[in-house]
């Protein structure tokens, strides 16, 4: 620390006494430095967070241009609950998450675990389950579109051929789109979640597993008793991380089923893109974006809270 | 004795597990060799995993020399991608470089804000950037796209926390040779920089590659469109021709995975110090 403010003074000693002293250089520096991320984020993100929450006290079809605002207080939220679709595609994203973080992550601390302990080849296991994530989403849906073909797709013809006469008709099915929507989706994460679980265990001291190897301790109670407890931090930063992209899922549901078949697979930021990019209803989009959003916070803020008080306590 | 006994029960272990995740991949085997069968072949049961007939090149035709290539989507998500990227890494590290080598009033509150808008989610300020969009003449160009995505707070975030971790004395002594703050930025922070700036840039770049939200929001003329858009116009117009559909997905795909196998290395600590920082 003093080295440095000894290094500093010397530096504006060698130059001229003048306007521009070393500090007043460093302060515009920083602010011209700092100037086009701040400025961009204020104009791309605060600025319309803030506008969508103006906009969703409002009625606005956007085709007929910024004199057909007309300001309805709360209406919008009231109506939130009174439509079907939203109350579907609150259920349908309660039903995606319910049904793919906690899945995921215990096939992903499992696996994570056997390919950081227990086998050869790490870097390769790696790579293999991480290839789905990088890969487009579209592309990838396009595959298991085919997949999932009711009367021709592999799937199905296996399933006939292990003799059962009437397969789900998969995408196409009411009782089925999510599902298979929800496959696909953990399939692509997957690999995601091992390379985070991974990174934490690589931060797990061998020397405990060592003594417990010593003391005779099984490689299951290895795991339950050593890596799970001090992955705690990690478990917690993907439980929630997961639980928000499950809330955001929509490149797949837009490609493969469009929210159907008759909104069996909406979810909420389908139903924003119906709204707001399909029908133009502005105002009723927007409220939807902001009970999106603050469903996200509430889900931050609580699983900070007892976060925080298990650490305190 | 048992050391032998360990390593073959290992090794056991690693072939099962290979095996599995073969399977795991076999949704990607199948897009491979489908997209060199014909129409007829693609639905055979059970599945013909090496085509009998081989059609890859009049598939390749109809991707990439129908009436609409596959060549153009090509071009946009290139140029939109590489255009992202560099903005990017420009814009985000000079805010890294602000925020943890430069003293100025209010980088503390800067600092929390950029915190703060991470927790923004894309979807809840989509309608007000599209109507921004409509309203300033960008809306159907690649610039409002490149615009949505060059200003991330997650990857400023990054970059400062890597660049906090440069020694003062390096830039103190580019300073005592007369080199102001762009020059030490330029000539000292980036070249320190350049593994985090390599994670951030191919990150950066598969996410924009990728992205279908964004193009699907902003884009509406089929020459504009990016490879996701593509897939979908092909969606509409091959839907039935699933070897067409394939050979689509084959080109989407397979450059990203072989840029993927090159760079594994950054991609997969880059995600994991997004991961375990937070």
């Amino acid at each position: 620390m003093n080295d440095q403010v000894i290094a500093r003074d010397s530096v504006a000693a060698v130059r001229p006494k003048t306007y521009w002293t070393r500090k007043r250089r460093e302060q515009w520096a920083g602010w011209i430095f700092i100037a086009p991320e701040v400025v961009g984020l204020i104009v791309l993100s605060l600025f319309p967070l803030i506008s969508s929450l103006v906009l969703s006290f409002t009625e606005w079809n956007l085709v007929g241009g910024l004199s057909a605002i007309r300001f309805i207080g709360l209406d919008n939220f009231v109506n939130l609950f009174k439509d079907d679709h939203f109350i579907l595609a609150l259920k349908n994203n309660v039903w995606f998450t319910v049904g793919t973080v906690p899945l995921t992550m215990l096939i992903g601390i499992v696996l994570a675990a056997l390919i950081h302990k227990k086998l050869y080849a790490k870097t390769y296991f790696k790579v293999a389950f991480f290839i789905p994530y990088i890969c487009s989403t579209v592309a990838i849906a396009a595959v298991w579109q085919a997949l999932y073909h009711p009367s021709k797709g592999p799937l199905n013809q296996m399933l006939m051929d292990m003799g059962m006469s009437n397969p789900p008709r998969w995408l196409v099915d009411t009782s089925f789109s999510l599902i298979a929507i929800m496959v696909i989706y953990i399939w692509q994460v997957l690999g995601y979640q091992i390379i985070i679980f991974l990174a934490g265990m690589s931060n797990i001291p061998e020397e405990l597993y060592e003594a417990a190897r010593i003391d005779g301790a099984t490689g299951i109670q290895q795991f339950r008793r050593i890596t799970v407890p001090l992955l705690g931090p990690t478990i917690f930063f993907l439980a929630i991380t997961s639980t928000i992209s499950s809330f955001k899922v929509f490149d797949l549901i837009k490609f493969l089923t469009n929210g159907g078949p008759n909104y069996a697979s909406t979810v909420i930021v389908y139903q924003i893109y119906e709204e707001g990019f399909e029908r133009f209803r502005m105002g009723y989009a927007s409220a939807m974006s902001w009970a999106l959003f603050l469903m996200i916070l509430l889900v931050t803020s609580i699983t900070w809270i007892s976060q925080n008080r298990k650490v305190h306590y | 004795m048992i050391l032998t006994r360990l390593k073959t029960s290992r090794l056991i272990l690693t072939l099962f597990f290979a095996a599995l995740s073969v399977f795991f991949l076999l949704p990607l085997f199948w897009m491979l060799s489908a997209a060199a069968k014909t129409e007829r072949d693609v639905w055979t049961f059970p599945i013909q995993w090496i085509p009998k007939e081989w059609n890859l090149v009049e598939n390749f035709k109809a991707v990439w020399l129908g009436d609409v290539s596959f060549g153009l989507f090509y071009m946009n998500s290139i140029k939109i991608a590489a255009i992202s990227t560099l903005a990017t890494i420009l814009i985000s590290s000079m805010a890294g470089y602000a925020l943890s080598k430069l003293e100025f009033k209010g980088r503390g509150l800067v600092f929390s804000l950029m915190l703060a808008f991470m927790m923004i989610p894309e979807q809840a300020t989509l309608v007000p950037r599209y109507i921004m969009i409509k309203e300033i003449g960008l809306y159907d160009t690649h610039t409002a796209l490149i615009l949505m995505g060059i200003f991330s707070s997650y990857f400023s975030f990054l970059l400062r926390q890597f660049m906090a971790g440069i020694h003062n004395d390096l830039l103190e002594a580019a300073e005592l040779d007369g080199a102001g703050f762009f020059r030490v930025f330029w000539n000292v922070m980036l070249p320190l920089s350049k593994p985090i700036l390599a994670t951030v840039g191919i990150i950066k770049f598969i996410w924009t590659w990728n992205d279908y939200q964004g193009p699907l929001i902003m884009l509406n003329s089929t020459k504009l469109f990016t490879i996701p858009l593509g897939m979908q116009f092909f969606q509409e117009e091959f839907g039935t021709r699933i070897a067409v559909m394939m050979m689509a997905s084959v080109a989407a795909i397979v450059p990203l995975i072989v840029l993927f196998l090159l760079l594994q290395k950054q991609v997969i600590n880059g995600i994991a110090i997004g991961g375990v920082k937070g």
